[in-house]
């Protein structure tokens, strides 16, 4: 421990090192409350601009199409919100069943295997496609390939692509929390594969995978560009998944781009219900997830 | 004694007969299945949508529709470049105003928040990816874009000499704008994954440098952030990935006007853009071109992915194992030359 005390000098904590410290910290706190500038001026604009236009009328009245007579009413969401909820149902239904049992498949069977591997980097790659693509996916197969037209649950379809990946790398990661001594105690006791899977792992990993699956609507019910060409839209309210449907993003896009300012203010109002029903998905994954015993 | 009466209750997986045990088979190789299905429907989708794309390529060669600098829906004239610089300008704008941010936010939240509000924050931040895509679209177009547009236009005017940012006219609608608002929308993702990242710091590196002596932000210059550089390049790649393909706010806020704008104030088009304003009426030869959009944007986006899941996954992986005694020097050393200098 030879250190020379000539060099202590020239550790030693002068102003412009102290200066430049407290510069680069200001800055850090300084782009941190950049980022959340827009949050703020987000939350604030739906709230005037979207709460001026709720009203009774706005949720239990379907659009009427009318854009161009100021005397007649333009109409409320209701069909949007009847028709989110009915194609992102669907959709759920479709990938959640997929979705939970290729995880199962990766962390039972798949393992660390070379073809487990290659599963999880296609479900990354899908992660990675353009929303607007499953919707063009969509549109080639079910319709394009079946010379047939538009129809709610071939939006379904595209949001369900949509969801696989989230789904299955939420619940992989779920499911490689769950113990291996449970799994291996049932086996021990005799327990075949199947029941194990069933009875023991997933009952275990229940709030977790709960949690993913919410987090996943909650991002598809937030996608215009699969529904385009592939719910497409109408003005009814519908309750028949073969037929053309209305939804929140859609019909929030085909607003934005109205010259008549009641119809753009019917936009901010459904942006407000769709981001209250975003938020409120989250808000019951984040209460699921807290109750859950493992992770 | 005991061991009969068990054996007696129930039997063994071996005992059993191979119908009994037909459940656990057809569970293995159905979920098998479904895991080689996404394989297949991934490659299948691939396929068909090359198929669909084909006459567009064979009428203006591959190279002729990505390069060639004209989309004329009129004259049946497919070139993609326009769309392509649309998409590579405002994901360009987008990293270089989101991932700094986005950076700081992550440096400030894992190095210098208050303990109290660091899950808070953390929070506050991803809430911006819970905003959808056609919401952003709305308040840029409404809200953003109006009020910056003064702000643009001095820019404009101020450096007119400096090419693609000065002169020209400045529309409401224009690649800054849509770089903007794909910057706040890459920077939830952008944000977490740097955190999660430096989280993977060893915390005696940090106690290393500030043991010796270092400031606050020296620490985060000579400790964390080198460490972390391979996680930060893949989280802003991954970012690019996600405003490559954002289709519907940039739909709404380029401006869609199919030719190469000169300057970063004007309007253009991008290459997820094109598809869903025009798919609806397209016919034929433009539909098959509109694919062929789509088939571009889908390897532009595969290998941006790629390479960033790659890097995350090195980043990660190199981090994770316990340091040998020869890094623990070499970072002491370059910590030591840098307080000096």
């Amino acid at each position: 421990m030879s250190t020379p005390t000539h060099s202590l000098q020239r550790f030693e904590l002068t102003s412009a090192r102290r200066r430049k410290d407290r510069l680069a910290r200001g800055s850090i706190v300084a782009a941190t409350v950049v980022a959340l500038i827009p949050l703020a001026l987000i939350v604030y604009y739906l709230l005037s601009k979207g709460l001026g236009s709720w009203s009774w009328n706005f949720f239990t009245t379907d659009p009427t199409g009318n854009t161009f007579f100021a005397k007649q009413s333009i109409g409320g969401v209701k069909s949007a919100i009847l028709g989110t909820i009915e194609i992102v149902a669907l959709a759920a239904l479709l990938a959640v069943p997929i979705g939970v049992g290729v995880a199962v498949w990766l962390v039972e069977y798949g393992r660390d295997g070379r073809f487990a591997q290659l599963v999880r980097f296609f479900v990354d790659v899908l992660t990675g496609v353009p929303s607007i693509m499953f919707g063009l996916f969509v549109y080639i197969v079910l319709i394009a390939g079946t010379g047939s037209s538009y129809a709610a649950y071939k939006g379904s379809f595209a949001l369900a692509l949509l969801m696989l990946p989230v789904v299955t790398r939420s619940a992989e990661v779920v499911l490689m929390l769950v113990p291996a001594a449970l799994r291996e105690s049932a086996l021990a006791l005799g327990a075949p594969r199947w029941k194990v899977i069933a009875r023991i792992v997933l009952p275990t990993a229940l709030p977790g995978l709960v949690t993913g699956v919410l987090l996943a609507i909650a991002r598809a019910a937030g996608e215009t560009a699969p529904l385009l060409f592939t719910a497409a839209a109408t003005f009814k309210t519908s309750f028949s998944l073969s037929g053309f449907m209305n939804s929140l993003p859609v019909q929030i896009y085909n607003d934005v781009t109205s010259p008549t300012t009641a119809v753009v203010n019917r936009a901010w109002g459904a942006a407000l219900a769709l981001v209250s029903m975003i938020l409120l998905l989250n808000l019951f994954a984040r209460l699921v997830s807290r109750r859950s015993s493992i992770g | 004694m005991e061991a009969a009466s068990f054996a007696s209750g129930g039997r063994s997986t071996l005992e059993r007969s191979p119908l009994a045990r037909l459940p656990d088979r057809a569970l293995k190789y159905g979920l098998t299945a479904l895991a080689a299905a996404i394989l297949a429907l991934i490659v299948y989708f691939f396929i068909r949508l090359v198929g669909e794309a084909r006459p567009a390529f064979a009428k203006e060669g591959v190279l002729g529709f990505t390069f060639g600098n004209d989309w004329n829906v009129g004259a049946n004239h497919f070139g993609a470049l326009p769309l392509l610089m649309g998409t590579l300008i405002t994901s360009v704008l987008a990293l270089a105003m989101g991932v700094p941010v986005a950076v700081a936010t992550a440096v400030y939240v894992t190095e210098l928040c208050p303990r109290r509000i660091r899950t808070p924050v953390a929070v506050l931040i991803e809430l911006l990816a819970a905003v959808p895509s056609v919401v952003y679209g709305l308040w840029g177009i409404f809200f953003l874009a109006p009020k910056l547009q003064p702000a643009e236009q001095f820019l404009a005017d101020r450096l007119s000499g400096v090419p693609f940012i000065g002169g020209g006219l400045v529309t409401i609608p224009n690649y800054f704008i849509a770089g903007l608002v794909l910057a706040i929308m890459i920077l939830p993702i952008v944000s977490s994954i740097s955190r999660e990242v430096m989280s993977t710091v060893p915390p005696d590196h940090k106690e290393a440098a500030l043991g010796l002596g270092a400031t606050r932000w020296e620490m985060i210059r000579l400790a964390v952030l080198p460490y972390c550089r391979g996680g930060i390049t893949g989280a802003a790649m991954l970012g690019l990935g996600r405003a490559i393909g954002e289709t519907i706010a940039v739909t709404i806020l380029i401006g869609d006007a199919p030719q190469l704008s000169g300057h970063l104030f004007g309007q253009g088009y991008s290459l997820a853009a094109v598809i869903a304003n025009e798919f609806g009426e397209a016919q034929e030869l433009h539909r098959s071109a509109l694919f062929a959009a789509g088939l571009v944007l889908f390897v532009l986006t595969l290998l941006v992915n790629v390479v960033a899941r790659l890097l995350v996954m090195h980043a990660e992986r190199t981090n994770r194992p316990k340091r040998s005694v020869r890094d623990f020097t070499e970072t002491d050393t370059v910590i030591g030359r840098a307080l000096g200098s």
